[in-house]
């Protein structure tokens, strides 16, 4: 009778909380409704349509070419792999024969792109486990990349660079020289990031153990990139359905099997390793030739259904096109890797508490505009 | 050996011109302006040096456009705070919405009254000042309750709920590695503590023990003034600003001055209990005590930097480990710890040099 007094005299009550639309952790426009009690997480509900743009209505509306420049808006740290992802679907539907040196830099590109996403990543993460330093290691690495491609096409962020058939340019005299040197600037940087925050105690003991995702749940939700990886399900577009250049170099797809918070983190670290081992191989050895193949100036897809996949640095982009033979997708969907990822993240968090929300969200690296086209 | 005597020269002259009753008055007066001119330099140079100091840890520059070296960039921010128009949420309790900062601000202006800048410069010297420090250093996180509670808004509450828990965990740990320091010296008097370090500094008379305290006070003196990785209570990428969310103007600069008020009482504590205050290494200035100042600062500086240091490079701790840190750890070493002191005095086992 007394302990049922007691009980009820200090019975806890769930509360809600919004975290977002404006909320340093969820970069961008993403409301989150906890249900909390106390500092633990019961419930995580994601609302979305803060940055919906229609881009895949848009789509249907536009010309193949026009296409390409939407996609920039989507997941805008790997602009570049978005571009990639429908040129190669025309291009197959084409049938289009792209040269071997269109191939390789566009390979060599996607890998840059990576890097700098997962810089970015990697700076974000360190801020959102409360070590505000790491952004700006990140920034500092990122900006050669982001020079590089100043200089190749002209725009820092959301390059363009693709066209259907090829590349829009050639790519610039210096172009050689300075990926080279970014890729010993980066390696001899890349082990800074591991003293500074990989092998810190507190960040350790923030993350391992954290946001658990299992195998079978991952395979279920649909996740891909890194945090499919980190649960040991391997989904590595680039291995399993290589494209563009990816079937002449050697790489390690990551893979780790603890599948939680730091985990994903470990996998990430490691691709940048591989991304610059690519880098590495195919940068010596870029093959003459054209820089694009011309097509119709107002490209008609044959009628039919195409799909292309590729590995962003958020997983794996799905780009299926329905045409009836118009200048025109009849229906254009993306398979964005952010919003598979998003929709595991109730299932993860759920009994963690605030900070460890924060944590696995940021191990997520969740891009809205991405999730929310 | 030469006397500073600014301090007593003006007060024979105060009590000379003028009755008793009203010199006192005036002295009073002089002193707490002196010390809120302490506390306002101090905090806006403080606010400067931390930003200074990450920009150097995070490859910027820092401010630099604003007077000489950006010397004058918080007092322009100052201004610009004083100048802002005061917000606040509709629902909130105005009355203790608004008394909150001056909780958070009156006790870390008391804990300046009790810290020995040298011989001279030193306001308040009574006996117990150490357990003054400790007692008054607890009144602060009522300010951050308050300021919490009444700002009407879930994220501040989560994070007073958090000061809360953490400052009285960590009070503990703070009283206790500074105990272990008054086993030593036998006194609580600041005065007496720098005296007995003539013979040697206490972080060196003390050795092994010693530096357990000095190490468990630094931590736990973080944790108290809420600075990452401890930062729980403002954790800007889990609860926006924490407990000052709804504060805004010249009352989110009390908040913001005080913490760094905070930052340098602890390293001024720990220059005083560990390090001899402002005394001279190895007594090489002995014989002039106006570098007593220079000293005492240069000590408080370079903690206050650790401080700087720990914050600019470590992630922030999650709450339940942060009191699995003091409840699990820092707690039963200090308890140890203190016997382990007790016992090297009663075996006279110190160095004196």
């Amino acid at each position: 009778m007394e302990t049922e007094i007691l009980y009820n005299n200090f019975k806890s009550e769930e509360y809600f909380i919004n975290m977002g639309p404006q909320h340093p952790a969820t970069h961008g426009v993403l409301r989150l409704v906890l249900t909390i009690d106390g500092e633990i997480i019961k419930k995580v509900e994601p609302d979305l349509g803060y940055i919906h743009r229609s881009i895949e209505k848009m789509c249907e509306r536009d010309s193949y070419q026009q296409i390409v420049h939407l996609t920039d808006r989507m997941d805008y740290l790997s602009a570049n792999i978005n571009n990639e992802a429908v040129c190669l679907a025309v291009e197959n539907a084409l049938q289009l024969e792209i040269p071997e040196r269109v191939k390789v830099i566009r390979t060599i590109i996607a890998e840059l792109t990576r890097i700098s996403s997962h810089c970015l990543w990697w700076g974000v993460m360190g801020m959102d486990v409360g070590a505000l330093t790491t952004y700006f290691y990140g920034f500092r690495d990122r900006e050669m990349i982001n020079d590089i491609m100043e200089e190749t096409c002209g725009a820092r962020l959301t390059m363009n660079y693709n066209v259907p058939g090829g590349l829009m340019l050639d790519i610039h005299p210096n172009f050689v020289k300075r990926v080279k040197e970014f890729v010993t600037h980066f390696k001899s940087k890349l082990p800074e990031y591991d003293r500074l925050l990989t092998g810190n105690v507190i960040f350790q003991k923030r993350t391992k153990g954290v946001g658990v995702l299992s195998r079978e749940d991952a395979i279920s939700f649909g996740a891909s990139g890194p945090v499919g990886r980190a649960s040991g399900y391997s989904c590595d577009v680039r291995k399993h359905h290589p494209y563009s250049a990816y079937d002449r170099v050697t790489f390690t797809e990551a893979l780790h099997t603890e599948g939680d918070t730091y985990a994903r983190y470990l996998v990430r670290i490691q691709e940048m390793w591989e991304s610059l081992s690519i880098v590495e191989q195919l940068i010596d050895n870029i093959p003459e030739g054209e820089h694009r193949v011309s097509t119709n100036a107002v490209i008609k897809l044959p009628k039919g259904e195409y799909y292309q996949k590729v590995e962003t640095a958020r997983g794996e982009l799905g780009v299926y096109i329905i045409s009836t033979g118009t200048k025109n997708p009849y229906r254009l969907k993306f398979r964005s890797p952010g919003f598979s990822n998003l929709s595991l993240l109730n299932h993860i968090a759920v009994g963690g508490k605030i900070g460890d929300l924060v944590a696995t969200m940021a191990t997520l690296d969740l891009v809205i505009p991405d999730i929310d086209r | 050996m030469m006397q500073l005597r600014i301090t007593e020269n003006v007060h024979n002259w105060l009590f000379s011109v003028m009755p008793e009753g009203v010199a006192s008055i005036v002295e009073m007066v002089l002193i707490a302006v002196v010390y809120l001119t302490i506390f306002a330099v101090a905090g806006l140079f403080l606010v400067l040096l931390e930003r200074r100091v990450a920009a150097w840890f995070q490859l910027r520059i820092g401010p630099n456009r604003v007077g000489p070296q950006g010397l004058l960039q918080t007092m322009a921010d100052a201004i610009k705070l004083l100048t802002k128009e005061l917000t606040g949420t509709e629902r909130a309790d105005k009355f203790l919405y608004n008394l909150a900062p001056y909780f958070v601000i009156i006790t870390a202006l008391m804990a300046l009254a009790v810290i020995p800048f040298s011989a001279e410069f030193h306001a308040f010297d009574i006996n117990i000042g150490l357990f003054f420090l400790i007692a008054i250093s607890s009144i602060g996180v009522i300010g951050i309750l308050l300021g919490g509670w009444s700002s009407n808004n879930k994220y501040s509450l989560i994070g007073a709920m958090r000061s809360g828990v953490q400052t009285i965990s960590y009070e503990l740990s703070v009283g206790l590695s500074l105990l272990t320091m008054v086993v030593i010296t036998g006194s609580l008097q600041l005065s007496e503590i720098i005296e007995i370090q003539k013979s040697g500094w206490l972080i060196l008379q003390g050795h092994i023990p010693a530096v357990i305290a000095f190490m468990i006070f630094m931590i736990s003196g973080t944790a108290e003034t809420n600075r990452a990785p401890f930062d729980m209570v403002e954790a800007e990428s889990e609860l926006g600003a924490g407990f000052h969310t709804e504060y805004s103007g010249m009352k989110f600069a009390y908040f913001f001055l005080a913490e760094f008020i905070n930052m340098f009482i602890i390293s001024a504590i720990a220059a005083t209990v560990f390090f001899g205050g402002w005394l001279s290494p190895f007594g090489i200035t002995e014989s002039i005590p106006e570098l007593g100042v220079f000293w005492f600062l240069l000590k408080t500086m370079a903690l206050v930097f650790l401080m700087m240091w720990f914050r600019w490079t470590f992630p922030r701790l999650r709450v339940d480990q942060l009191l699995t840190l003091e409840w699990k750890y820092l707690l039963p070493i200090n308890l140890v710890n203190i016997v382990l002191m007790a016992l090297l005095v009663w075996l006279n086992l110190t160095i004196r040099l």
